[in-house]
């Protein structure tokens, strides 16, 4: 069986199968972003990005995921580790505090802006309503994915024109647009 | 380099929005042991026999530790030394652990948890704080001789002289709820022996370093240099970091101690639930005599604490329920008991507010009663009774030494809200409309740090190398607030440097000296004021060092622009040359400094004293919808206002007064632990209920700076401030919206909406 990990194709030994995944990512593969909280479900410290959609995995097995194509937070910044520039907004609306609920977090409102990205502020409270934080009342996590939405917008342009054009060079743009973002920002 | 953006800036943004921060749980040793507690299904019980054997045979299970494992201290505490490492004589709460089980894997260590038996003898529960005050009620711990802790008064003027010159008597009772910090990470530790010089190291998500060194090495029964502490990132702790996370590392010590091995204990969310520490219930009778002119002439009240099964830092919490029992308002007569009681419920201890949460919800509902009887307007019976500049506290301590903002920040808070037209607004329980419209205010004054409290001190270390990068470290820890963050924003200020040339150095306990716990909002204060103190002291020696070379004297010299310089700006040595020349001078641009408290006083037979050496002041205001029918509150809006003295961070204070209101909105409306029989029900935030994103209304934060004399940086306080009022503004409003009073939290009327978001997990 594999699992597609942050861009990496993972072979999982047959002994793991039935470890719970968030296990299998947090101590066979050491990507300790996503945390356990409850497991249970209920708070959202364990998400990940399953096929870009936010998954609770701390209830889940590993063989749950055959085959699928899976973001955690150590995969979102760039490759030469510059923020994304939805990381970079939730550093500079000071939207974090222990951090401990901040992965989960910033890939929940990932998924949300890739569909969403022009969503109203209620949307945006909407769409963090799984993820549990004690810290910071969410005000400047709303405020960080609201400044990061322009950001969406232009991607989703960049795939309009490129797939309009059928041009591959347009999909490049993330990496510059991102470091376009931290300069303006 | 440019210089970093110091609006929002921390020293640990990246490493946590990437996920690459480890938390104590995503440590990694070789031959890691993995620990888990054991409990019993008792609430209070003679224990008479652990029967370890079968669990200690189970395949995997290395050792199951209990009492008499322990070659030091089962016992300990920070006031009273009645803490119990491992229950040995009684169980005295469903919390209690019997055991630790020791297991190859930490699934094997839970299942082996199943098979430690324990043979005790059930004995009558006391789980009501008044009844355990009764002569006759069983005693928690017998040798205390009574289930009182401990008691604090405050005796001023006359309060039956008081009452005779009142127009009106207003008298009601309070109480208030138990609740859980729910910080987002559980209890954990990870101890490892040193082979090298056997040292125990202790990695654990924790606010008080110091104290979780004094308990493991109480409980190992080795001396203080023989446990380190090293500062691990922690998810959350609102206070409840200090006792139950340092127990939980002294059992994983333990275990790493008697088996030689690094051991990992990670808390189960239900663990954590049951065991740990919680805010104190209160329960409050409280008088109040009011003139007709709306002019409070004496308060007597009566304040009953659960303070659970162990003592913890009750008297400490209800010291300041008591100094606080009349809220930012001048009172000639005043006689207040106050009672810190043990039960067999789950443990109190600290959490943010520290016993003032429960008191302002009582105090800024009555004043409003009071004002309804004498015919005035909340605001203005605040603004007859409020202190002002030159007041004199309940407790006979002038406030003069400092800006007194209670005016200021409540006038702000008006203004921002447009309160006064939008109060006329407010339905009372009237009219066609399904949903009522509320608003409602709170306002409080605090003291800042711990005042009579405790021993009050801290220290900062700077190290600056031969290159111009400066390490520094302070005896305050970061609890997830931004510490370290404000920390070196002050000192990249003070010696006039870039922000990146400074490094905060991982703090240790065998490095830094013992600077007290991270609590009672005195981090910034407190390590601020000794990072203050270590860089004038630094300053001082760099201008000695370069006076001559500057042609100018010592006390000249200035720091800025990375330079320091003479008297013109012309005349200037960078700042890292000048290091590394020092290093060739054989001089260490080395600085301890130590802040220490300003004196404070009391006498606690009459409970009079300058309690605290500064005071904050706060006032915070909400507007919501109450739905008729489903008893539905909506929050609409929230405005605080804070006089922080300085903020060095602003975006940070801004976060710390969102989440306190958060927190404090889930304290009035939504959070309750629930423990009928002393057996809690109330085990993962599936069942006790936090706010989420969708329960709070957008929030406004307003900074007051008023930098404070007695601070060196003129910062103050703003953890606990903002947590500490949004639940009586919230109880304001629903009057305002219903006409209806509610004196016990959490506020319920009627259906009351259930949490919606569950995994499979979930029951």
């Amino acid at each position: 069986m594999k699992l597609f990990v942050n861009g990496k194709e993972i072979d999982v030994p047959a002994a793991a199968m039935d470890k719970r995944i968030v296990e299998f990512l947090r101590e066979d593969l050491d990507l300790t972003g996503a945390k356990n909280a409850c497991d249970i479900g209920a708070c959202g410290a364990c998400t990940i990005l399953v096929n870009d959609e936010p998954i609770r995995i701390c209830i889940k097995r590993v063989k749950d995921f055959a085959g699928q194509r899976i973001l955690t937070i150590e995969g979102l910044a760039a490759a030469d580790g510059t923020l994304h520039p939805l990381q970079q907004a939730f550093v500079d609306c000071g939207a974090i505090q222990c951090g401990f609920c901040t992965p989960g977090m910033v890939l929940t409102a990932h998924a949300f802006l890739l569909k969403n990205p022009r969503p109203t502020r209620e949307q945006v409270r909407r769409a963090i309503f799984q993820n549990l934080c004690r810290c910071t009342g969410y005000q400047q996590i709303i405020d960080a994915i609201e400044q990061a939405a322009p950001h969406y917008q232009r991607e989703e342009r960049g795939l309009q024109s490129a797939s309009a054009s059928k041009k591959p060079a347009a999909k490049k743009s993330s990496k510059d647009t991102a470091l376009a973002n931290v300069e303006a920002g | 380099m440019p210089e970093l953006d110091k609006k929002s800036w921390r020293n640990d943004a990246y490493a946590k929005v990437t996920g690459r921060a480890k938390f104590t749980d995503d440590l990694k040793f070789a031959n890691l042991l993995h620990a888990a507690p054991v409990y019993s299904d008792y609430v209070h019980a003679k224990l008479i026999a652990i029967t370890t054997a079968e669990a200690e045979n189970f395949p995997g299970v290395i050792k199951v530790l209990t009492a008499k494992d322990v070659p030091g201290a089962n016992r300990f505490g920070q006031i009273i030394r009645d803490f119990r490492i491992f229950a040995d004589d009684k169980i005295r709460y469903h919390g209690d652990v019997v055991a630790v089980v020791v297991a190859e894997t930490r699934e094997i260590a839970i299942r082996a948890t199943q098979l430690v038996k324990v043979n005790a003898e059930p004995l009558p529960a006391v789980l009501d704080p008044e009844a355990a005050m009764l002569p006759g009620a069983p005693l928690v711990h017998e040798n205390h001789g009574t289930n009182i802790v401990k008691t604090h008064v405050v005796r001023r003027g006359d309060v039956e002289a008081g009452f005779r010159q009142a127009d009106f008597i207003v008298e009601e009772n309070f109480q208030t709820q138990t609740v859980e910090h729910a910080y987002m990470e559980t209890e954990a530790a990870v101890c490892v022996p040193r082979s090298t010089d056997g040292v125990i190291e202790v990695y654990g998500s924790m606010q008080h370093p110091f104290s979780t060194r004094r308990f493991v090495a109480a409980c190992l029964g080795i001396p203080l240099s023989e446990v380190e502490i090293i500062g691990t990132p922690m998810g959350g702790g609102f206070g409840g970091k200090d006792d139950t996370a340092a127990i939980v590392c002294a059992r994983t010590a333990l275990a790493a101690k008697l088996l030689n091995r690094p051991v990992k204990m990670v808390y189960r969310r239900d663990w954590s639930m049951r065991e740990s520490y919680k805010r104190h219930p209160y329960r409050v009778h409280y008088k109040m005599g009011v003139t007709k002119e709306g002019r409070i002439t004496a308060v007597q009240c009566r304040i009953v604490a659960d303070g659970g099964a162990y003592c913890s830092v009750t008297p400490w919490v209800t010291w300041r329920s008591t100094v606080q029992c009349c809220g930012p308002y001048v009172v000639e007569n005043v006689h207040c008991d106050t009672f810190g009681v043990y039960t067999n419920n789950v443990v109190a201890g600290a959490m943010r507010g520290f016993g003032s949460p429960q008191m302002n919800f009582v105090i800024e509902q009555m004043v409003e009663i009071a004002a309804q009887r004498v015919g005035i307007s909340g605001i203005e019976f605040r603004r007859r009774n409020m202190v002002r500049q030159g007041s004199v506290t309940i407790t006979g301590q002038k406030l003069d030494g400092h800006k007194v903002a209670m005016e200021q920040a409540l006038d702000t808070v008006l203004r921002e809200m447009d309160y006064e037209k939008k109060l006329a607004k407010c339905a009372h329980g009237k009219g066609d409309a399904d949903e009522l419209y509320g608003i409602g205010l709170a306002m409080s004054y605090r003291g800042v740090s711990l005042g009579a409290e405790g021993v009050d001190f801290c220290a900062a270390i700077i190290n600056a190398q031969a290159d111009g990068s400066i390490f520094v470290e302070v005896g305050v820890h970061e609890n997830g607030q931004g510490s370290e963050s404000a920390m070196s924003l002050l000192l990249a200020e003070e010696l006039g440097v870039d922000l990146n040339r400074i490094r905060y150095r991982r703090s240790s306990t065998s490095n830094i000296p013992d600077s007290g716990t991270t609590v009672a909002s005195r981090g910034t204060i407190m390590g601020g004021g000794a990072v203050m103190l270590a860089a004038r002291e630094l300053k001082k020696k760099i201008a000695e060092a370069f006076s001559e070379k500057l042609g100018c004297a010592a006390d000249k010299v200035r720091f800025k622009d990375n330079f320091i310089c003479g008297r013109s700006d012309t005349d200037r040595i960078a700042f890292d040359d000048a290091m590394r020349q020092m290093w060739q001078m054989q001089q260490f641009p080395f600085a301890l400094g130590t802040f220490k408290a300003p004196r404070v006083s009391w006498n606690e037979h009459t409970g009079q004293g300058d309690a605290y050496f500064t005071w904050v002041y706060g006032c915070q205001a909400v507007e919501l919808t109450v739905n008729k029918k489903s008893g539905k509150v909506k929050l609409l809006n929230a405005v605080a206002v804070h006089d922080v003295g300085r903020a060095v961070n602003p975006e940070m204070v801004r976060g710390q007064i969102y989440g306190g209101m958060a927190m404090s909105a889930g304290y009035g409306l939504y959070e309750e632990v629930k423990a009928p029989d002393g057996k809690m029900t109330t085990l993962n935030l599936n069942t006790y209920r936090i706010p989420r994103s969708m329960d709070l209304p957008e929030m406004k934060a307003i900074i007051i700076e008023n930098p404070d004399p007695v601070s060196p940086t003129g910062a103050k306080s703003i953890g606990e401030p903002a947590n500490e009022i949004l639940a009586p503004a919230i109880a304001n409003a629903i009057f305002n919206a219903t006409g209806q009073r509610h004196f016990s939290l959490p506020i319920h009327l009627g259906a009351v909406p259930e949490p919606t978001i569950c995994g499979e997990g979930c029951k």
